[in-house]
């Protein structure tokens, strides 16, 4: 959104946009030899080697080619694995949502002069390695934890634990992904301005009318902007689903892991990553028209 | 976004106080590595995928050796395997060997998983590049994978003189006839363990000791077992009364399929494998097919047993990889931990059976409380119900490892 903003300001005097415009191009420069180095290049690459074809004889030894069966043969395996990786993170997504909302709105509009602390804290697990924050979800539910004690005692949990579940691994991910929901929402929402609400207040509209009328639509691109940066890290999570979860919880990141270190079958660790990406892309695209705020994101 | 690098490994050890075992810390790692692994997927995936030229009779290839002039030596282990003073965090034997010989030893204990560690060096490997690495510490299969590819360089015995030390059921090992190019650096094996408070809360017994008794829906997801495919298929084999040294497709089948259905009834909680350890501390898993050693370095409240049926024993191998630049140093730490003395002092240590003759004779004098246990000098009883792995073929082990990670889930 800021990067919008950004480049598209001041071509109204002629010569010195002119002059400008290739001072742009010039500053464009690492930018793009990151990307075409550090994207491009391995987009490439990885396309390429999910079309490769298996040397008869000697395993984990690959040829140029044309397989397109590698696709095919991919989803025939992994589409539960598929599923899941959506359905988990689509779940972790909304709850996200549903956490950060209240948590930004309160720390954009209410928390005074607490805010930078807030702000600080919301960020803060991020100082630590993801890999330890989640090592640390271990013991938080573990079975003789007092949180598995206390919803065990209440007859709330089918498995009588929440480790190794499907709970464990969309929590670990709600929890994770959490800061990247509620940054954009507080972005969003701290430019809100507040007489709009007072406005909308003195139009005889109730807190809910003014939330839906008023609070909401403007806070959509914080919305879009949350939604996509927790979706599209959680689909292609796999430490949470090793960490936390079963072996009935494996997620797409999980078995392109598998198959690529295990198996060696690089053609369909390619072709499953190629998948994810072109899966999060169309997902992607058909959400920000949906909530018609191409302009925003 | 985290990749397995040695202070990633030691940041965790850090936060995970109390003893660390050789295990403990693998998942971590393993999933740095996968970090890794899914990283070059998105990036030289293509690259090393495309690379396979390997020529049907491969020579290691061998650099000059500067070990005359450089007194350096870089060795690759797995963790908790070579002696600690727990207080003070030094390794005695090894800083012994550097104050004796001047030879400054960077030991590194970044093997965590055989195919993870493969998949990271595999590239350089195949591209003749040599991999930073005088020795590295790989199992049986593994070290057979690498000998066959031309990866390791041969040992010149002239500078092992304690080579003769080798037990000698060691030395013919179907990878390696004759120990050329690998020396074993320990062994261990594949067993049942288990927490003994909480099995008898829920067998009445504080003894395991088959895995009937393993799968009793009692234990109903409270069990682990190993994602290392031979060990836990080794024994599942030998407990559906196949031999693990010598079973066809079929008898294969059989055991993923037993092993699947105790997978999905929930019987089996976690396949982890190297998790296992910190997980039977916390009481989420009450019994585990596990590593003997660990057992014993978990404590008295957990048990350790071979199951009826039979369990896994493997060994890991210290090889000197191609181009490595610092062979003659790398023998020279060879020589040193065949010594008896040494030895016995790491296996008091590691508590995993000792590959070296005479190291028993020399425990009595470290503790002597550990001459006659069985799991660092094994009798004949526990020998005798103990199987190494099949060797497989290439093919066969792509076939059986896919069986086994579509049984857990992947």
């Amino acid at each position: 959104m800021v990067v919008g903003v950004a480049t598209t300001g001041g071509t109204s005097i002629a010569p010195v946009a002119q002059r400008r415009s290739r001072t742009g191009y010039f500053l464009l420069l690492p930018g793009m030899a990151w990307l075409g180095i550090f994207f491009a290049i391995p987009f490439v690459t990885l396309f390429m080697t999910s079309l490769q074809a298996p040397v008869e004889g000697s395993p984990g030894q690959y040829v140029p080619a044309l397989q397109i069966s590698n696709y095919a043969s991919a989803i025939a395996e992994y589409w539960p694995q598929f599923l899941r990786s959506f359905l988990y993170a689509g779940i972790a997504t909304l709850l996200a949502l549903l956490i950060a909302y209240p948590l930004a709105y309160f720390i954009a509009l209410k928390s005074g002069r607490w805010r930078s602390l807030m702000l600080v804290l919301v960020i803060a697990p991020s100082f630590a390695s993801f890999l330890l924050r989640t090592y640390a979800w271990k013991t938080i539910l573990a079975d003789e934890s007092p949180i598995t004690t206390f919803l065990n005692a209440l007859h709330l949990l089918p498995d009588g634990r929440i480790l190794n579940t499907s709970i464990a691994v969309i929590a670990g991910l709600t929890y994770n992904f959490l800061p990247f929901m509620v940054l954009p929402l507080y972005a969003a929402l701290e430019r809100l301005d507040p007489r709009l609400i007072e406005a909308s207040n003195d139009l005889y509209a109730n807190p809910i009318t003014t939330f839906r009328k008023v609070t909401w639509p403007l806070s959509l691109p914080g919305v879009v902007a949350g939604t996509l940066l927790t979706f599209i890290p959680a689909a292609g999570d796999y430490i949470n689903a090793e960490l936390l979860g079963s072996t009935q919880d494996r997620m797409i990141g999980n078995v392109i892991q598998t198959n690529f270190i295990e198996f060696r079958d690089y053609p369909i660790a390619s072709a499953l990553s190629f998948m994810l990406m072109a899966t999060i892309l169309v997902l992607v695209f058909t959400y920000i028209r949906r909530a018609g705020t191409e302009d925003l994101v | 976004m985290i990749s397995n690098r040695p202070e990633m490994v030691a940041a965790i050890a850090g936060t995970m106080r109390s003893t660390v075992s050789r295990r403990r810390l693998l998942q971590a790692a393993g999933i740095g590595g996968a970090a890794m692994a899914v990283a070059a997927c998105g990036g030289t995936g293509g690259d090393t995928a495309g690379s396979g030229s390997e020529s049907a009779a491969p020579v290691a290839a061998s650099a000059e050796d500067l070990s005359d002039t450089e007194k350096t030596l870089i060795w690759s282990n797995w963790i908790g395997y070579v002696d600690i003073n727990d207080e003070t965090g030094e390794r005695p034997s090894l800083d012994r060997f550097m104050a004796d010989t001047g030879i400054t030893v960077t030991y590194n204990e970044d093997i965590n998983d055989n195919s993870e560690f493969f998949a990271k060096v595999r590239t350089q490997l195949e591209q003749g590049q040599e991999i930073g690495r005088d020795i590295v510490t790989l199992t049986d299969w593994m070290a057979g994978l690498w000998i066959q590819s031309g990866f390791v360089q041969k040992l010149d015995k002239a500078n092992i003189p304690n080579f003769s030390n080798m037990i000698a059921s060691y030395l013919d090992v179907g990878f390696d006839p004759g120990r050329e190019y690998s020396m074993p650096w320990q062994s261990g094996f594949g067993a049942l363990g288990w927490n003994k408070s909480a099995l008898k809360d829920a067998l009445g017994t504080d003894t395991l000791v088959s895995l009937d008794q393993l799968f009793d829906p009692a234990l109903k997801g409270k069990i682990s077992v190993l994602s290392e495919m031979r060990d836990t298929m080794g024994i599942m084999l030998a407990w559906l009364g196949f031999d693990p040294t010598n079973f066809t497709d079929d008898q294969f089948g059989q055991a993923i399929e037993a092993l699947t259905q105790q997978v999905d009834n929930g019987q089996i909680r976690q396949v982890a494998g190297n998790e296992y350890v910190a997980a039977m501390e916390s009481g989420d898993v009450t019994a585990v097919i596990g590593w003997s050693g660990d057992m014993f370095q978990l404590g008295d409240a957990f048990g350790v047993a071979l199951p009826e049926s039979g369990g896994t024993l493997w060994t890991d191998n210290m090889m000197i990889p191609a181009l490595a630049s610092h062979k003659k140093n790398a023998e020279a730490i060879m020589n040193y931990y065949y010594d008896p003395a040494v030895a016995a002092e790491v296996a008091a240590y590691v508590q995993y059976v000792s590959p070296i003759k005479g190291a028993k004779e020399a425990m009595a004098k470290i503790d002597p409380a550990l001459v006659d246990n069985p799991w660092i000098f094994p009798d004949d009883a526990i020998l005798g119900n103990s199987y190494v792995f099949m060797s497989l073929t290439p093919e066969q082990d792509a076939t059986y490892q896919r069986a086994f990670q579509k049984a857990i889930g992947n």
